[in-house]
């Protein structure tokens, strides 16, 4: 489990957090049920306010990334497989459509684009 | 909720300085950071929550309890780090240790041992031939070794190298490991409490500028760039403080988000840092 922060970012740094741990989730590289570090000893690791790394978890709390089990500690929750897909899917989206805006202003035609998705996709 | 350090309505009066409208509070399991410039009140404060001097009026409670009826028990279960040694120069650590101890119910011996080790504190060295770090590490061992419940310091990184601040800082880290702490420090090195710190309470000019929790702080300031004629405008209410230059201005605004939604793209606007802000309240008076 690696967290990275970035002083520098303008993102306020418990949303990198919460934008880290859903990664990881979404990517599977953390399981259901797995413990997380407490709040304290997050916020000790990284050197980060105890406030911070409280918004963080309660933020993935309200999103039912995690559950908090009082006495016990917080737990990646049992996640959706479905809706994660359907997640991905719609990131998916919406890069394809970067790339069409992309390609639109500078008059880029669709089979121009498609040949370039082809080998892109094949190179991979 | 459970209030460690609160305090309401401080006041001091000196013949040059007045200390006045001092309010502010801290909950157990945070650390909060004392900033302001030199001379702006917050040793003087420190010493009146430690009654080491006595206010005018208002009231400090420490756990809940009065400071001053209560003192003794207070005192007990605070660990306070101060800037300057006031410890006997010519004893050793460990013969300085036997004095102190005898004044703490909470003293643990193995704790002191523990610390000394782990701070690689000389026990056999008097506290004249110890470095500036050392000192503030022993002061730091002692507070600790008592079981404190809240930390008071004030100014414990000044004059201390950048490799002894962040040792320090992981420390008190590590101390608020346990929930029922609470650390109150001033400093002016206000690098320092950019990351660590929970809360921050400015003091400028014996007032309190603003006391918060230091996430809301960092979004809700914001630095600001643009051209000088905007200064002419109604834009000019937003800001704290400013300064012009020949090809344009810099200043700090309280409201990042008003701002940003009403003057999108005639600035620029970034994240400030403490010291920033603490730069642009104190300019204040002189530049707008």
């Amino acid at each position: 489990m690696d967290i990275i922060i970035a002083n520098t970012s303008d993102d306020p740094i418990y949303r990198q957090i919460v934008k880290q741990f859903k990664n990881m989730i979404i990517r599977g590289d953390v399981a259901e049920g797995e413990l997380l570090p407490s709040i304290r000893t997050l916020a000790r690791e990284l050197q980060i306010s105890v406030i911070t790394t409280k918004r963080a978890y309660e933020e993935l709390e309200r999103e039912s990334y995690i559950v908090t089990v009082p006495g016990k500690g917080t737990f990646i929750a049992a996640q959706d497989k479905e809706l994660f897909r359907e997640m991905r899917l719609k990131i998916v989206e919406e890069k394809l459509s970067e790339a069409v805006d992309a390609a639109k202003s500078i008059e880029l035609g669709y089979d121009d684009m498609r040949s370039m998705l082809k080998i892109l996709y094949e190179e991979v | 909720m459970s209030l460690i350090l609160e305090v309401r309505n401080l006041k001091k009066v000196f013949k040059d300085f007045t200390l006045e409208d001092v309010s502010f509070s801290l909950e157990r399991g945070y650390i909060m950071g004392f900033i302001g410039p030199n001379g702006s009140g917050k040793s003087t404060t420190i010493k009146m929550i430690m009654n080491l001097l006595k206010k005018d009026s208002g009231s400090i409670s420490v756990f809940g309890l009065d400071h001053i009826r209560h003192e003794k028990e207070i005192k007990n279960r605070i660990g306070f780090v101060y800037d300057e040694n006031y410890y006997c120069e010519e004893l050793t650590i460990s013969e300085m240790k036997r004095i102190i101890t005898p004044f703490y119910d909470n003293w643990d011996d193995s704790a002191f041992e523990k610390y000394l080790h782990d701070f690689a504190l000389p026990a056999r060295k008097k506290i004249k031939e110890l470095s500036k770090g050392m000192k503030m590490k022993f002061s730091l061992a002692i507070a600790l070794s008592h079981h404190a419940e809240l930390l008071i310091m004030d100014e414990p990184t000044s004059g201390l190298d950048p490799v002894i601040r962040s040792e320090l800082l992981e420390i008190l880290s590590d101390t608020m490991q346990d929930e029922e702490k609470g650390v109150f420090f001033s400093t002016h090195i206000t690098s320092d409490l950019d990351r660590t710190a929970d809360y921050i309470t400015f003091i400028n000019n014996g007032r309190i500028e603003f006391t918060a929790a230091k996430d809301d702080i960092l979004d809700n300031f914001g630095l600001v760039k643009g051209a000088r004629e905007l200064l002419n405008t109604d834009f000019k209410d937003h800001l704290v403080g400013v300064r012009e230059n020949r090809f344009g201005f810099e200043g700090l605004i309280k409201n990042k988000e008003a701002v940003k939604r009403l003057f999108r793209d005639s600035v620029v606007i970034e994240k400030p840092s403490l010291e920033e802000i603490m730069l642009y309240f104190t300019r204040r008076p002189q530049n707008v």
